[in-house]
């Protein structure tokens, strides 16, 4: 681990635990105090402190140091959470989080923002009744240490081949973020401790015991190779504060002196605990105890001798860091969740594609060979290969609650801008998609969220005089759908104006006055370049961003939207995403001598059409009329001879409609593979994928089929209408 | 980090879980001194079997909580030490001064 990924790292852990903060900060605020809540931020707080302070990131540390200090007096019930706290927290949290992002920019000797810092340590330290705003920096790293002078002595050396550690921490290591027993955890990576004391005698009475004070000593004996420096580095974090001393191996007996005269506890009882441990010979003791009588001037602190100023290679900072880390780690469920860069995610699912490909084309080959035992040995090897692909794409799946915990920060923000009054409630947030997607729904949720609590939800008094309750709703739901992940944005606002909307459209030229087109249809206009319908632009809306993109960003993950609207009543809006863009279950046909796949998921059944009506591409199945399409004329394929032909029924949400087909080839692993710019405009194709024989085989984009079929059936029942009637 | 009473009577038992560190010391050591009441009662068996994790902060309490107990002349013993527990114990050398029978697996002595 090198500086720059323990400084990634850093980042990476900050913003997650100012996420965890975030969410906790607007739990307070939705359901009161709670103090499993209230731990929660103080721990944010407290561990981005702690690693901040490892790298002496000192304006992150002072600042937070501030946070925490209010923090602390809100845990410990002295000062009340009130909404003013609640919300300078936020702020705080914000600003912590961009002096993480400075820290990310490599920029963080510059303030990002020194008037707001100055506003909120004012308003932090307000609270904590201090009036001066200058606050020490809880550590000064890298500080000259007093010079040292080098003390000649000729007395003898001690026989012991130990190292002899006196560590005597600062109370406020834990405070800090470090513990202790991390220290002795990673000095038995470098060695070995022969024997330790823990002395517990620095614990002062219980009523005065501050229990998040470090009170412990310890005396270690120490077996170990490592020099000098190795040793000293590993309490590298902690020197400053604390009293650690270091005696090597044959250690000066005057040393042993110092040693005994600078700690606290009894000089018979050090002394014991040196026999024991065999830092020191009994003799040795005497010889100690009778030059310490002999000495009546105390020694110069030997920690003071003993601190070394040279610079602490490297790879001992990170291992050290490592180390205070792993407690924090373990909080944050390191050892559930193991981080993967995302390019080498990518990789493998590539590997995986090529192997369904592979795989296919030895399918095909046993196939045609018909060799039994062969073919046999190829199916193995596929179940297994449709396992490793099912394994693999679930590498890629996050709950979708990853994009909706911004969201109560955004809504309650948003709300407090616009002065209403909106809950939000979210529903479905474990429900899992593909982490690529989850990036890209990102804005265009969020401008659903800033439409339908701008233009959707009614002011306070609108919502009164309509006999709704005063408070509007905010719904995020998400759900898994017939082989597709549906997320829903609600409100239970106005609903939108059909008929503005309608006459903005024919105003515009976007549709005569003469078509009659259904509420969907109207409603999806909005969806169309520059159209607004708000009376008036909004600081919210009329960013230059509008529905057209939303849709956009969705098509371009495959997927589509969809909006429900009652006037009065509310509207939701509804995006309908597949739910993975690598590798799909398809479904093989054939007409002529073309082959496409659809995706299984979508496939309802398979039936044989020629003892079924068929005019006006409806055909009657069980009773219900279906309408269908012929790939044969949709592609302009020629004419066959002899064929006989299938129907495939599809389902895309709620709707239905049949492909007919000349052969059905059954199921099939299909790595989609993108199309190409030239293609990427074609309707009806939403890939093509590459078959076992090498072959190149068009995937059919389901759900636009569905929408046309259903299309050219309601054209053509009006026109049917017309003629008859 | 709950402190939970599993019976009173002939002898008071209770039961920490979770994790027995610094984010709980302050709200843990009140709930322990509380526990041991002011002075007499019966002995006190404290199962540490579900702590997952301990740091400086609550080996200190441990201590402060055995020191009070003899303190008030109560009876108070560490039981069903978790491997979380034990490790710590075994790191700081504490299984004797705390004074609890514990089972520990190549005991370093």
């Amino acid at each position: 681990m090198d500086m720059d990924n323990a400084r990634d790292a850093l980042v990476q852990e900050a913003r997650e635990l100012l996420a965890a903060m975030e969410m906790a900060l607007m739990q307070i605020e939705a359901e009161g105090a709670s103090s499993e809540a209230i731990n929660a931020i103080f721990r944010a707080a407290h561990t981005i402190k702690g690693s901040a302070g490892l790298f002496a990131f000192e304006r992150i540390v002072s600042f937070t140091h501030v946070a925490e200090s209010v923090l602390d007096k809100v845990r410990n019930g002295s000062l009340p959470l009130d909404t003013n706290l609640l919300s300078l927290l936020l702020e705080c949290g914000d600003y912590i989080g961009e002096l993480v992002e400075a820290i990310a920019a490599r920029r963080e000797e510059e303030e990002p923002d020194p008037v707001k810092r100055g506003r909120l340590e004012l308003s932090l330290n307000a609270l904590l009744g201090v009036t001066a705003a200058a606050h020490p920096a809880v550590h000064a790293m890298g500080a000259a240490a007093d010079t040292a002078q080098i003390e000649v002595d000729d007395g003898s050396a001690v026989s012991s081949d130990n190292w002899h550690l006196s560590l005597r921490f600062s109370p406020d290591v834990l405070r800090n973020g470090m513990d202790p027993l991390s220290f002795l955890r990673y000095l038995g990576t470098i060695g070995r401790i022969v024997h330790i004391v823990t002395l517990p005698d620095a614990l002062p009475d219980a009523r005065v015991m501050d229990p998040e004070a470090c009170y412990l000593g310890f005396e270690v004996d120490f077996a170990s190779d490592a020099d000098r420096q190795t040793i000293e580095g590993v309490f590298e974090f902690v020197r400053e504060d604390s009293e650690i001393r270091i005696l090597p191996p044959h250690g000066k007996i005057a040393e042993y002196i110092g040693l005994i005269q600078s700690l606290a506890e009894p000089a018979g009882r050090l002394g014991e605990i040196l026999v024991k441990g065999g830092a020191l010979t009994p003799s040795e003791l005497d010889n100690v105890l009778a030059q310490q009588a002999a000495e009546p001037v105390p020694a110069k602190p030997l920690g003071t001798l003993l601190v070394e100023q040279d610079k602490v290679p490297q790879a001992v900072v990170a291992a050290a860091l490592t180390k205070q880390k792993q407690g924090e780690e373990k909080r944050t469920q390191e050892q559930k969740f193991i981080k993967v860069e995302v390019s080498k995610l990518d990789a493998l699912i590539d590997l995986v594609g090529e192997l369904v490909i592979a795989g296919a084309a030895a399918n095909l080959v046993a196939h045609r060979e018909k060799h039994a035992r062969f073919e046999e040995a190829t199916q193995g090897i596929s179940s297994l290969v449709e396992q490793i692909r099912d394994a693999a794409l679930t590498l890629r799946m996050v709950p979708i609650g990853e994009v909706f915990q911004r969201f109560p920060r955004v809504v309650r923000d948003i709300s407090r801008e616009l002065g209403k009054e909106i809950q939000l409630l979210v529903t479905g947030a474990d429900t899992e998609l593909d982490k690529s997607m989850v990036e890209k729904l990102s804005d265009p949720l969020m401008h659903i969220v800033r439409n339908a609590m701008d233009h959707g939800i009614e002011s306070k008094e609108a919502r009164v005089m309509a006999g709704k309750a005063v408070e509007g709703t905010l719904r995020l739901n998400a759900y898994h759908e017939s082989g597709s992940i549906v997320i829903e944005v609600s409100d239970d606002g106005r609903g939108l104006d059909r008929d503005r909307i309608l006459a903005k459209a024919i105003e515009r030229g976007l549709v005569s006055a003469e078509q009659q087109l259904s509420d969907g249809e109207i409603y999806r206009l909005i969806f169309e370049p520059g159209f607004s319908t708000a009376e008036q632009v909004t600081n919210l809306s009329g960013r230059g961003v509008g529905m057209d993109v939303v849709k956009k960003n969705i098509e371009s993950l495959r997927g589509e939207v969809e909006i429900v609207s009652r006037q009065g009543q509310g509207t939701t809006v509804r995006i309908r995403l597949p739910l993975t863009l690598a590798i799909i279950d398809g479904f093989q046909v054939m007409v002529g001598d073309s082959q496409f796949v659809i995706p299984l998921e979508l496939v309802i059944e398979c039936i044989d059409i020629s003892s079924h009506d068929m005019r006006h591409n409806i055909v009657k199945l069980r009773g219900e009329p279906l309408p269908f399409v012929r790939l044969r004329e949709l592609f302009d394929l020629p004419e066959a001879e002899h064929v006989r032909e299938s129907l495939v029924v599809v389902q895309y949400g709620q709707q239905r409609a049949g492909l007919v087909v000349d052969k059905l080839l059954g199921e099939f692993q299909a790595v989609i593979k993108p199309l190409g710019l030239l293609f990427g405009e074609v309707k009806g194709i939403s890939g093509s994928t590459i078959l076992g024989d090498g072959r190149v085989a068009l995937i059919l984009d389901v759900p636009h089929l569905v929408q046309r079929t259903m299309r050219a059936n309601v054209a053509q029942l009006a026109h049917q209408h017309h003629i008859t009637g | 980090m709950p402190l939970t009473a599993l019976a009173e009577g002939e002898s008071a038992q209770f039961r920490l879980d979770g994790e027995l560190t610094i984010f709980h010391a302050a709200e843990l050591k009140d709930v322990l001194l509380a526990a041991l009441g002011e002075g007499g009662g019966p002995p006190l068996t404290i199962d540490l079997s579900g702590v997952d994790e301990l740091d400086t902060a609550g080996v200190q309490l441990l201590l402060l909580a055995k020191r009070e107990a003899a303190r008030h002349g109560r009876a108070l013993a560490y039981s069903g030490h978790s491997p979380a527990v034990i490790s710590v114990l075994e790191l700081l050398d504490l299984a004797g001064t705390l004074g609890d029978p514990v089972l520990i697996p190549n005991a370093s002595r």
